[in-house]
């Protein structure tokens, strides 16, 4: 007998897949069609495209964003339930536990905030909330997240880039890299106490890392201003990172010459280096970074998925690394 | 003559009376074995229900390896509450204690090996050689199971009791393995609070034998 020779599965680039927001939608509009309702509404459904794709949770005040024309900015995957997404948090100003920030940050004030942008720059200004939430418009960005502890999430995110705010105050020559400083008040911050890392949290980038479109300060997610839990009002998002060299809460944007000194590399210089670019094939000390867990997606008993190099944002963010030893920059 | 001065002694010894003959009821046994498996019940209700949070997985790798430590602190406590409280009985409900430590021991280690490593036996080991604290975990599961496989009432006649007794001193390394097994995981988040309680409650634990042994009293009692 004649056997067809199995060449095994071709699988597709996830990004060549269809969402399932977007299927969903297709059969929602059959359905209005088929029920004569389509007329009033499908004026409204074309122009969808044109605003975010997620649906509200309706718990927060609105945020809404364009969709991102930045590239790499909206990934297709699904996004992360938003329950997980403002229920598992790292945010150790208001305890280590993940489940301590929703639980404790009700107390973090988000008005009034000011944002001061200081440093080497023709134009330090300290900026009111209201001021950076007008300096450019909003966008939608579904990043994928990927914490160093080994688990990721995918986020639909609302803010602008970074760069735009940069522009603005118009680095000397002097600025080779920019550090964030976060919040730290004991008032309303129960953990700024404790003694896991040096506080405030200071956070840095290189400059033109800082200057990377995809580099996102964040106002929102879900279409919906931040839950205090997750940095409101006001934080920065960089998705090729590792989750803790994004800083929430920000208070102070420095720029400076001097590579800056940052909460967990003070911390631990060996576990966590300046740059923690998300690399699967440079080990933290204590557990691999070649494998992920995908919250409220992959099952319990599934197996852990491959970790991207730079978490899949190679394509837009390599060129930043071009001929440096990421094993000793790590 | 005052009532209360002739009672008072004569209360606390029937205390005890009174606590001996629930301890030696031959329901006493069940009711434990049901209790001890409460914790692992009710894991498998929230893994089932979904209600374990974000992360499954995680928590029930976390809530065994604290069930572990738990049951290690409530077996070594048996000895200890059982000379204080004068409470002779508890004997007896020492070593389905010890087994059940060593049962969620190895629940720890089966949902590390599941849920963490998909079972993949290379990866498991790489794993076990690469990261010191699951090397030290692993140690301390390895070195309890010669105690759990002696457990039995054959066993103790076949090494003879002062042999056997000497091999289950074990249980010291293995809780001193344990709690270095939490405390350097919790290290990756410099939160030490959960690990100095256990910490604390095996010092005293321990401390208890070591002042019993060698403390002033002893050649009092020995007398």
């Amino acid at each position: 007998m004649h056997f067809l020779k199995d060449r095994g599965f071709v699988h597709a680039h996830s990004s060549e897949i269809t969402p399932a927001a977007a299927y969903a939608g297709r059969r929602d509009m059959l359905k209005l069609l088929a029920t004569g309702a389509a007329g009033a509404t499908l004026a409204a459904w074309a122009g969808r495209d044109a605003l975010a794709q997620v649906a509200r949770p309706d718990k927060l005040a609105a945020m809404p964003g364009a969709r991102s024309a930045v590239a790499g900015a909206v990934t297709m995957e699904k996004t992360t339930p938003y329950v997980d997404v403002v229920g598992y948090n790292n945010f150790y100003e208001f305890g280590t536990d993940k489940s301590d920030p929703a639980q404790n940050a009700h107390t973090l004030k988000t008005r009034p905030w000011t944002v001061s942008v200081e440093g080497a720059v023709k134009k330090p200004k300290v900026f009111d909330l209201d001021e950076l939430l007008k300096l450019a418009p909003m966008e939608e960005r579904i990043y994928r997240l990927r914490c160093v502890e080994g688990w990721s999430m995918v986020i639909p995110w609302v803010g602008y880039s970074l760069s735009e705010l940069i522009k603005r105050v118009e680095p000397t020559g002097n600025a080779k890299y920019v550090e964030f400083v976060t919040l730290a008040d004991p008032k309303t911050m129960p953990f700024v106490g404790s003694r896991v890392l040096e506080w405030p949290y200071v956070e840095g980038l290189r400059l033109d890392e800082a200057m990377h479109p995809l580099a996102l300060l964040s106002f929102g997610l879900y279409g919906e201003v931040l839950p205090n839990q997750n940095g409101a009002p006001v934080r920065m998002v960089l998705p090729w990172k590792y989750g803790f060299k994004s800083g929430k809460s920000i208070v102070k944007i420095r720029f400076v010459e001097k590579e800056p000194s940052t909460a967990w590399n003070k911390a631990a210089k060996n576990e966590y280096g300046f740059y923690s670019n998300v690399n699967p094939s440079v080990d933290h000390p204590r557990w691999s970074q070649a494998t992920e867990r995908r919250i409220g997606e992959d099952g319990l008993f599934a197996k852990k998925r491959p970790t991207l190099m730079f978490n899949g944002y190679e394509a837009q963010v390599g060129q930043l690394y071009a001929g440096m030893d990421l094993k000793k920059n790590y | 003559m005052n009532p209360t001065t002739v009672l008072a002694p004569r209360t606390a010894p029937a205390s005890t009376r009174r606590a001996k003959p629930l301890l030696l009821r031959p329901t006493a046994k069940p009711v434990l074995f049901v209790l001890c498996l409460l914790p692992l019940a009710w894991l498998v209700y929230g893994a089932i229900a979904n209600t374990l949070g974000a992360n499954p997985a995680e928590a029930l790798i976390r809530s065994t390896g604290d069930w572990t430590l738990r049951f290690l602190c409530v077996t070594l406590g048996v000895t200890p509450l059982r000379q204080i409280g004068k409470l002779p009985a508890l004997a007896r409900f020492r070593r389905m204690l010890g087994l059940f430590t060593f049962f969620y021991g190895c629940m720890h280690f089966l949902c590390y090996g599941w849920l963490d490593m998909g079972f993949v036996w290379g990866d498991i080991v790489r794993d076990i050689a690469k990261r010191p604290f699951i090397l030290v975990g692993s140690s301390a599961l390895l070195l309890m199971s010669p105690l759990a496989l002696t457990s039995f009432n054959r066993a103790i006649k076949a090494l003879g009791a002062p042999r056997w007794q000497l091999l289950h001193r074990l249980v010291y390394g293995v809780v001193l393995l344990g709690l270095l097994h939490f405390f350097w995981m919790r290290s990756a988040k410099h939160n030490y609070a959960e690990v100095a309680v256990y910490a604390a409650i095996v010092a005293v634990l321990l401390g208890w034998r070591l002042w019993a042994r060698f403390g002033p009293r002893r050649a009092a009692r020995s007398a």
